[in-house]
């Protein structure tokens, strides 16, 4: 009982100590808190080195999301591609949980450390396609999907990527 | 005596002009001194050290939609925050500011104070009640249940101090602490006055008739705009209230020891006294955590009542024997 009562002190006077502690706490807008490269923020769409699109549209994102605030439609090239239709990700949904860049087979869909996506009209909180391609590729700089999937392309055979092995004759005996 | 009116009008617009400001900063003062014994900054914005942001916070809830639920009792939802905010402003009717200022000597003024105190509850369990929701009428409920039982002792607490000044009057009360405080004597009867006090003002540790985590907001669920700021009013200035009449009752009012009380003037001392509880009061509100509703009744009747009874009796005695 006397336990009870004295720890209330204790506890106020631990909580009057940090009276002299520094905040941990920055004032946000004139000083930024540093954002790890790996940090879950805005969504982008990356290219393969030979800047082409990465998305092939398959649609495991959107299956994904827990909020279902990617939609998205497939196409295929006249080259064999397969690119997507319209992609749009519905940022006043997204909770940024990068489910959808742990599923994308091509590591197309990437989240960014850029966390200040606040607009005036939600409508405006909707990406489209272009706004979410960006020019590079993102956080894995070699990946190409296409040099190394084994898929037929237009100027590119089966198994003549880069990173690919000829096909193997499935029919044939030889070892 | 026409005049004489006329004096009074302008010592209790002095004492309101005092008053409601400062209940309005200490939203900021509270606000800000939690951010940083949570190792924040807190509202720092508006003005010089942010103290301009309560003033911000009016604009706001002042711009706020002033709804009243359709399923509520419209005239009794709309009464319950003036009557909050009217009984504790009148309870520093009572208060001595200091020699000078102070609205009147009633010469029941403690039990006045103890009568107001007691009616600012209708204020909480007509919210309640009127609010006509379920979160609301169990805040009302629990303020009710509360009150009752913590107003018990916190008028036995203070009797100790009526029978060692021999008076109801708080301005005889503070010149009798002339010679030494009561909370020398009346220690015990500190303590429990000071629990009872934030029980009345539903101050954390003590504030389950609003408890966020468990009724959302109790008894101010469904309000908004400007009868939200009044219940915050209230609030704010029964804070101030408790701690001015702590200080009235146990820390010798305006008066000070020999040679401090020439440095500044009785009114200073005063509010300085009060600011020390009203920043002891913020401490607590971020230190201890919320007991359960039966835990906070069995503390009040099995601890409370017999602490404010034997400090009655002990006063008594010694008071008897002539050691008082």
């Amino acid at each position: 009982m006397l336990d009870i009562f004295l720890s209330q002190f204790r506890t106020m006077w631990l909580v009057l100590k940090h009276t002299f502690t520094k905040a941990d706490t920055v004032e946000y807008p004139e000083q930024k808190p540093y954002l790890a490269p790996r940090y879950r923020g805005r969504i982008i769409l990356t290219r393969d080195p030979s800047g082409e699109e990465r998305c092939v549209a398959c649609n495991l994102c959107a299956v994904a999301c827990p909020v279902d605030c990617i939609a998205l439609q497939q196409t295929i090239d006249d080259d064999g591609r397969k690119r997507a239709d319209f992609f749009r990700i519905n940022f006043s949904r997204c909770i940024l949980c990068g489910f959808c860049e742990e599923a994308c087979p091509t590591y197309a869909i990437q989240l960014t450390p850029d966390v200040e996506l606040a607009e005036y009209d939600r409508q405006n909180l909707v990406y489209e396609k272009e706004h979410l391609l960006i020019n590079g590729p993102g956080k894995y700089p070699d990946y190409s999907f296409y040099q190394q999937s084994g898929i037929e392309i237009a100027n590119k055979e089966k198994g003549q990527g880069a990173q690919e092995k000829p096909p193997i004759d499935i029919k044939g005996l030889m070892p | 005596m026409m005049s004489e009116n006329i004096w009074k009008l302008i010592e209790i617009s002095i004492i309101i002009a005092l008053l409601i400001p400062m209940a309005a900063m200490l939203v900021w003062v509270e606000r800000r001194l939690i951010g940083i014994w949570q190792d924040r900054l807190g509202p720092n914005r508006v003005g010089p050290f942010g103290i301009l942001q309560s003033f911000a916070d009016l604009l706001k809830i002042l711009g706020k939609e002033d709804w009243i639920p359709p399923f509520s009792d419209r005239l009794v939802f709309t009464l319950a925050p003036v009557i909050g905010a009217v009984c504790v402003l009148m309870s520093f009717v009572v208060i001595p500011f200091s020699p000078s200022l102070g609205v009147s000597d009633l010469n029941i003024g403690l039990l006045f104070f103890l009568a107001m105190a007691s009616l600012a509850v209708y204020s909480v369990v007509l919210a309640g009640w009127a609010s006509n929701s379920k979160y609301a009428l169990l805040g009302g409920m629990r303020a009710a249940a509360q009150t009752v039982s913590y107003e018990v002792f916190m008028g036995l607490s203070v009797m100790g101090i009526v029978l060692l000044s021999g008076s109801f009057n708080l301005r005889e009360i503070v010149l009798a602490q002339s010679d030494g405080w009561f909370i020398q004597s009346q220690f015990l009867g500190f303590f429990v006055f000071l629990i009872a006090g934030i029980a009345e003002s539903h101050r954390l540790p003590f504030d389950l008739p609003e408890a966020e985590t468990e009724l959302t907001a109790g008894f101010h669920t469904e309000y908004s705009g400007l009868k939200f700021a009044l219940f915050f009013l209230g609030e704010y200035l029964g804070v101030t209230l408790i701690s001015a009449m702590t200080v009235v009752l146990f820390f010798g009012g305006w008066l000070m020891p020999e040679p401090l009380d020439a440095w500044l003037p009785p009114l200073v001392w005063f509010i300085a006294k009060i600011f020390f509880f009203i920043l002891f009061f913020i401490l607590l509100r971020t230190s201890l955590p919320r007991p359960r509703f039966d835990q906070l009744l069995l503390f009040g009747w099995m601890v409370m009542l017999p602490l404010a009874l034997f400090n009655l009796l002990m006063t008594a005695a010694l008071k008897l024997t002539g050691v008082l």
